[in-house]
């Protein structure tokens, strides 16, 4: 990426701009692989594009940057992500 | 189509300033998708400006301008001929407002980049407020509804923003919403492929903004559109053809639920059920929504 | 080959800005604007003008839009007056601090309300905090080597700010001198192309104009401010290469006109400017030991070169605007720079506001009143107040 030479507000694609906004979360979706349909729902929905779509349409959660809205669990037809607070389990 | 046909690519970077459960993130993702990387966007002073993140970071893998909240369609038009000029008209200009920006404060310069046939597509993710500046009422605001400058609900009825644009017989306009992305999409797509100025309109339920639960905007998108409180339809060539849900509204296939089935889900209309039902504004509201969809069937039936 | 063209401020600008080639101008008419837009328009109709002219709604879209083009990397141009300008006045800032060198032309035009379309300097005045360079004419040959010069200037890669030159609505804008048209080939070797400091492109996906930081904000300002303490030594240099080439200089920071050895000099501007060459004649021959320095330029502020002055000489001062609450810019400006540094006295006049005319008798009284000591401390209402 080419940095320019002048100080006037110029920003750069950067994953994370925020940090680590996984830290936002209060409730974090447990995925259930073997109840996931491969709709894409969550995918689509996802506000963060922290739902990771993987070549054979299964999903994945970046929980490094998921701030925990719960849509993906929400939209979720067959109830494959649950949303629980964060700490309960571990 | 389904949501499968949508592409992978992805030009919003996780790990924003977006709040949790944000449609205008959610819209955005579906337009850089339909669009591509060969895109520039001009952004007023909205939401979006901080979820850009801050300096010298931002959130957006695509050359993004910031301008000042009037001027989104005239920066636009400026960065087009720029580009036209360098013979790079394969790049789409894309103007990314808020209903503040685009009802109100920059509809002079929207209405003369439309009229002056600038090649662009102005998207207007509405979420029906000012939230960037803490939930002030805007021209997009529906009647009754609480803001911090409406503290006993909106006087007002909203602007009907998508005839003010079909007054300006632009080539194409569209209103979409975040719950329906394959239509979105669609219509971000087709946008692309026409030259001059295009129009689109979001839908976009704000959490904070509405307040309701973070995870409820998708199914808030899906009532705005079921409740006939937003319509999902195409403007081209003069002729406009309404689709999905609210096609069958029209139509008169389905009836369009109760706008209380949509608005008591919204503490912005807790005043309307508490202390007691208020009644005579319910009834107002719901009036209101029949006279749009008979306004709608007689031009466009 | 070099021509002459007899024309009006507003064409002779017009011509000087479509020999530099803009990519995009973008301008809404206003009086005593509008024959220069026109003048534009009808080099589109020539084909003479190649860029794209875009016919906006209002001054702000103008300037708006000439930001979004030159964010692309490509050369812009507009022209305004007056309530124009003002409504600029955001993006007049936005532009200087996204350091895009917009070129514009201000037609120096009175404020309302009443409506008056007359000649005084406070729109361009009230805009000095922008960021933009601005330069003031008092010719029409001036405009023209003016608005070719603000280009090699504002897109000098040491400099990268917009350039607005204002000129008077009417004594400039719409009398026709005679002019010298250098020819194209040699404008284009004076002016090459623009080299922007940065740009949209979809290669480089960058964000443009996101939210800043404290600190990081103020290093962008401070940036800002060397780029025009850099325009300082720049001015100079483009004015005495315009001079090695074309033959003509209109002065650099200032026109010093007839300041040997005299004990006082006239600072104005502008028009008054001008004028003001014809009352030092007419000083000089009563036996009157003054000088004229017309300032060009008041951002950058020419400090050092005002404190040369007050070092040998007292200062008399004619402003054709007002800081209401304060005093004229010019005056308050001449002060603040010799602050601790001479102890030269400062004499003050207000005059022409409104349009009101200042002729050179008129110059001659006020350069009387103040070599003989009858202003005070306070800058004097010329013909408003008995002095």
């Amino acid at each position: 990426m080419k940095k320019y030479d002048v100080r006037t507000t110029i920003s750069y694609p950067t994953k994370g701009a925020m940090g680590k906004t996984g830290n936002w979360r209060v409730f974090t979706p447990i995925l259930d692989k073997k109840k996931c349909v491969k709709c894409l729902r969550c995918w689509i929905y996802c506000p963060e594009a922290t739902v990771i779509r993987n070549k054979d349409d299964t999903v994945d959660i970046d929980y490094e940057y998921c701030k925990g809205c719960g849509i993906c669990a929400d939209v979720c037809k067959v109830k494959a992500i649950v949303m629980e607070r964060v700490g309960e389990k571990e | 189509m389904a949501i499968k046909d949508l592409p992978r690519e992805e030009c919003y970077l996780p790990g924003s300033a977006a709040c949790p459960g944000c449609p205008a993130t959610m819209a955005m993702r579906i337009v850089f998708k339909a669009i591509g990387k060969k895109m520039v966007m001009i952004v007023p002073a909205c939401c979006t400006a901080v979820i850009e993140s801050i300096h010298p970071k931002t959130s957006f893998n695509i050359p993004t301008m910031n301008i000042a909240f009037e001027a989104a369609a005239a920066g636009a038009s400026g960065v087009e001929a720029g580009l036209r000029k360098q013979g790079r008209e394969d790049i789409t200009v894309v103007a990314w407002a808020g209903d503040g920006g685009t009802y109100d404060i920059g509809i002079q310069a929207l209405s003369g980049a439309l009229e002056r046939n600038t090649n662009f597509i102005y998207i207007c993710y509405n979420n029906q407020i000012y939230s960037n500046t803490g939930i002030q009422r805007s021209g997009a605001t529906p009647y009754a509804a609480w803001t911090t400058t409406t503290v006993r609900g909106k006087t007002e009825f909203r602007k009907e923003m998508g005839e003010i644009i079909q007054a300006h017989h632009i080539p194409y306009a569209a209103q979409a919403c975040v719950a329906y992305p394959e239509d979105l999409y669609k219509k971000v797509k087709k946008a692309k492929s026409i030259k001059g100025p295009k129009y689109i309109e979001i839908m976009a339920p704000c959490p904070p903004g509405w307040r309701f639960g973070m995870e409820k905007t998708v199914e808030m998108g899906t009532m705005a559109v079921e409740t006939g409180a937003w319509a999902l339809y195409e403007y081209e060539n003069e002729k406009v053809t309404f689709n999905g849900k609210s096609k069958l509204i029209l139509d008169g296939k389905i009836e369009r639920k109760s706008i209380e089935d949509w608005i008591k889900y919204q503490g912005r209309f807790r005043h309307l059920f508490i202390p007691k039902k208020d009644v005579k504004r319910l009834k107002e509201i719901e009036e209101h929504v029949d006279k749009i969809w008979e306004r709608y069937r007689a031009c466009y039936l | 080959m070099t021509s002459v063209m007899i024309d009006t401020g507003n064409y002779i600008a017009a011509k000087a800005a479509v020999m530099c080639k803009p990519d995009v101008v973008a301008a809404y008419p206003i009086t005593p604007q509008t024959t220069l837009v026109e003048g534009i328009a009808n080099y589109v109709g020539t084909g003479e003008f190649k860029g794209e002219y875009i016919c906006v709604e209002s001054e702000h879209s103008a300037m708006a839009a000439c930001i979004g083009a030159s964010s692309t990397g490509v050369r812009t141009f507009t022209g305004t007056s007056s309530h124009g300008l003002l409504l600029m006045h955001e993006m007049l800032h936005w532009a200087a601090l996204a350091r895009l060198p917009v070129i514009m032309c201000n037609i120096n035009r009175v404020i309302g309300p009443g409506w008056n379309i007359w000649t005084d300097e406070n729109d361009s005045i009230s805009q000095r905090d922008t960021g933009w360079l601005q330069f003031y004419c008092s010719s029409n040959q001036e405009i023209f080597d003016t608005v070719i010069q603000a280009f090699k200037l504002g897109e000098h890669e040491k400099v990268s700010l917009p350039v607005m030159i204002s000129y008077n609505a009417f004594i400039l804008s719409h009398t026709s001198m005679p002019v010298y048209v250098p020819d194209q080939k040699d404008v284009d070797n004076f002016v090459k192309k623009r080299i922007p400091k940065w740009k949209l492109e979809v290669e480089n996906p960058i964000t443009f104009g996101n939210i800043i930081l404290p600190h990081e904000y103020e290093l962008v300002r401070k940036e800002m401010q060397e780029a025009q303490e850099n325009a300082l030594k720049l001015i100079p240099e483009i004015a005495k290469e315009w001079k090695k080439k074309f033959g003509r200089f209109h002065g650099d920071l200032l026109e010093f006109y007839k300041c040997e050895g005299a004990e006082y000099i006239l600072l104005s501007m502008g028009a008054i400017g001008a004028e003001s060459k014809v009352a030092i004649d007419n000083l000089q021959k009563e036996g009157y030991k003054i000088g004229l320095a017309r300032v060009r330029v008041i951002r950058p502020f020419p400090i050092e070169e005002i404190v040369k002055l007050g070092k040998k000489a007292d200062l008399i001062v004619i402003d054709r605007n007002i800081s209401v609450g304060m005093e004229g810019a010019l005056f308050s400006e001449v002060k603040s720079s010799l602050y601790g540094k001479t102890d030269a006295k400062v004499h003050g006049f207000i005059a022409g506001l409104g349009g009101k005319d200042v002729t050179f008798g008129d110059i001659e009284t006020m350069c009387k009143k103040a070599m003989k000591g009858k202003t005070k401390d306070h800058q004097v209402w010329y013909g408003l107040e008995e002095v």
